[in-house]
């Protein structure tokens, strides 16, 4: 993993926040104000640091949740000898039939893992990757928080929000 | 076919759906519904689970490089997630509600139409140098990135984000529905209401398709639809897809992406149109 905090990619001119050729009376609708170079520089390292900061947290959850998903696979296969043969009499549909038991609830997924069943593992990463995701918005809340952007500040937090009541909506 | 043939096959295929994922924004979801429902004849409802699973892991393997690179419009993609992960909240308790062969026909025709509207734009994907839209200079959403196709800086100016947030209200909701075509929607979204150029639609519409399938991921878990034996190749093959596809959407030109983009989802819309249909 490379270190985040230094620049890459080539260095970005000026965006020309509010463009000249606007016509008079229709253009700059709706800008808080006009923005000095320096200030559009000052602007632009802050959504660098916002974008690195982000890249980071997906690199990390990346990483972890494929090291446990890969982990609990490996368990799988090592506590039932019926799954390995290549040409075996053990259909794959038996484990993915409508009827098949697999953690699905948190109680279950903690019994599961207590016991070191490979597919409480294996839900245990892929609920990491889908943590990732959630994790990287409470990330931009608090770099926009941080970068004093209270319009984005408000917006991922509304974002994050709706996030985690979708998860108590849907534990409920 | 026993396990393990099961598990090897699907990671390779879900390389595959990773790279082709990452690269037009569409989330691995476009190949591992119709690989898993046609070709291993799993149940839909696990098939949509293990979708959502492919589409976080399809959003953020590339999306860790795209940000890095200035290839994704931060400021967009956050903004417009209001939108995306409220439709796909009101989706996901749609989807128990709706049958399957509905699913397949209204999913076919939404994708044909996205590919039309793509389609439609491929010769004028000049990027904007003038806005007036409201709400895009309130929150500065304009940017720039460094196309390295064309070896030069690429500034662009963001229209249209009314239709923006609507288009993308129901992207969150076919999502949830489907647990796919969530990027389908997305793109064109960006592309023909917004103005975005074509590789940062692709690569914003890639960073935001993670948040909206974690919206309703929630719901699939609990529901019991995320199968761990076939999550697992899935999600590993996918991220692994991913970051190797990321590194190919710099180099190819935007007529490309769009290309494969329509290609794409013509394919698709009419393999579930006949799923709906004719089964």
């Amino acid at each position: 993993m490379t270190d985040p905090t230094e620049p890459t990619g080539t260095p970005q001119p000026p965006i020309s926040i509010q463009s000249e050729q606007a016509p008079e009376g229709m253009g700059g609708s709706g800008r808080r104000r006009q923005l000095s170079p320096e200030e559009v520089a000052v602007m632009e390292e802050k959504v660098r640091k916002v974008e690195l900061a982000i890249s980071l947290v997906l690199r990390i959850g990346v990483v972890l949740s494929v090291a446990v998903i890969a982990a609990g696979l490996g368990l799988m296969f090592a506590h039932h000898a019926a799954y390995l043969p290549i040409r075996g009499n053990f259909s794959y549909q038996e484990l993915t039939a409508k009827s098949t038991p697999f953690p699905h609830s948190f109680a279950a997924l903690g019994h599961a893992i207590a016991h070191g069943e490979g597919r409480g593992i294996v839900v245990l990463g892929v609920l990491i990757l889908i943590l990732t995701p959630i994790l990287r918005v409470a990330v931009g809340v608090l770099s926009f928080i941080y970068e004093k952007d209270p319009p984005m500040a408000l917006v991922t937090l509304y974002v994050l929000v709706v996030l985690v009541a979708s998860f108590f909506l849907a534990g409920g | 076919m026993t396990p393990l043939d099961f598990v090897i096959s699907l990671a390779l295929i879900s390389v595959a759906a990773g790279v082709l994922g990452s690269l037009i924004g569409l989330g691995g979801g476009v190949v591992i519904v119709p690989v898993l429902t046609l070709l291993y004849h799993v149940d839909i409802r696990l098939a949509i689970g293990a979708s959502i699973v492919s589409v976080i892991a399809t959003s953020s393997g590339a999306a860790a490089a795209y940000v890095r690179e200035r290839m994704t419009n931060l400021r967009a993609g956050m903004f417009l997630e209001i939108a995306t992960t409220t439709g796909a909240v009101s989706g996901a308790y749609l989807t128990t509600l709706l049958p399957t062969r509905f699913l397949f026909v209204f999913f076919g025709l939404v994708l044909g139409y996205s590919s039309f509207a793509t389609f439609r734009r491929r010769h004028a994907d000049a990027p904007l140098t003038v806005s007036n839209d409201r709400i895009a200079n309130y929150f500065n959403l304009h940017g720039s990135y460094f196309d390295q196709a064309e070896q030069r800086e690429i500034p662009y100016k963001v229209v249209g984000t009314t239709p923006g947030l609507a288009l993308m209200y129901v992207a969150g909701l076919v999502s949830a529905l489907l647990g796919i075509g969530s990027g389908a929607l997305k793109v064109p979204a960006m592309d023909s209401a917004m103005h975005l150029p074509m590789k940062v639609s692709s690569a914003t519409s890639n960073f935001m398709i993670g948040v909206t399938a974690a919206a309703s991921a929630g719901v699939y878990f609990a529901r019991g639809q995320i199968d761990p034996i076939i999550a697992a190749p899935v999600a590993a093959g996918v991220l692994l897809g991913a970051t190797f596809g990321a590194r190919v959407l710099g180099r190819v030109t935007s007529k490309t992406v769009r290309l494969v983009f329509v290609v794409v989802l013509v394919v698709i819309s009419l393999e579930m149109l006949q799923k709906g249909i004719f089964s």
